[in-house]
């Protein structure tokens, strides 16, 4: 699964994009921001209040409960602020 | 069709309206809608991050929403990426159609939309050398919201 961050999420995990297996355990966004929480003290900063971060799933913007698999393109960012 | 272009380039409205226009006897009114880099509290310049993919399709998606609902005979949405500073433009929409009411009101629905719909991020840089990211506005929520449709 290929994992993109961007804007001050991006900079809080320290990374642009990484690709990760997660345990068969999660299943949506939603678990796949919890597990992704545990993997470094800048993932923790980045996801401290779930809330404040959007989602996509394979390009398209999705919901805590949007199902994710193995070969998904997961997007984790701020709330839009374009135009 | 729409036209849609994401770029770090500038971009000149009077050649894009004159591109979209050219040729065309269908035409009766051409909406657009500049927005700028505003210097506020010091500010020296925008960077402007966004997801490359993703914010094409979405673009994209807003336009054909935009065509779907008034009678649009053309469309052009570019919107500028990377640092921009005070006084440049950031983004341009432009709405073609047979009479003004529809492309004035899908001109607003399209910056509206944008707004809120589309992945991009601005960094707001300082000339004393801190930078902060923007924060959604629940005034642009609202202001995307009042396009929605009746359930």
């Amino acid at each position: 699964m290929k994992i993109l961050y961007f804007a001050w999420v991006r900079q809080k995990v320290g990374l642009a994009e990484e690709d990760v297996a997660p345990p068969d355990s999660v299943g949506d966004v939603a678990g796949l921001v919890a597990w992704l929480a545990g993997r470094s003290p800048g993932h923790a900063a980045a996801f401290a209040d779930p809330r404040q971060v959007r989602a996509a799933v394979n390009q398209d913007f999705a919901t805590p409960d949007q199902k994710v698999a193995a070969g998904d393109e997961v997007a984790f960012f701020p709330p839009v602020t374009g135009g | 069709m729409p036209t849609i272009r994401v770029q770090e380039a500038p971009f000149d409205l009077g050649a894009e309206s004159a591109a979209l226009t050219a040729g065309r006897t269908d035409i009766g009114g051409l909406a657009s809608f500049v927005g700028l880099c505003r210097a506020d509290d010091g500010l020296a310049a925008l960077v402007l991050e966004h997801y490359p993919g993703m914010t094409e399709r979405a673009l994209k998606k807003i336009a054909d929403e935009a065509w779907a609902r008034w009678p649009l005979t053309g469309c052009t949405v570019i919107h500028r990426v990377g640092r921009l500073v005070p006084g440049e433009p950031i983004v341009l929409v432009l709405t073609a159609s047979a009479h003004r009411a529809a492309a004035l009101e899908a001109c607003a629905f399209l910056i509206d939309w944008l707004k809120t719909s589309a992945p991009f991020w601005k960094r707001e840089e300082f000339a004393g050398g801190e930078s902060r990211w923007v924060e959604a506005k629940a005034t642009d929520d609202a202001a995307a919201a009042r396009w929605a449709k009746p359930a």
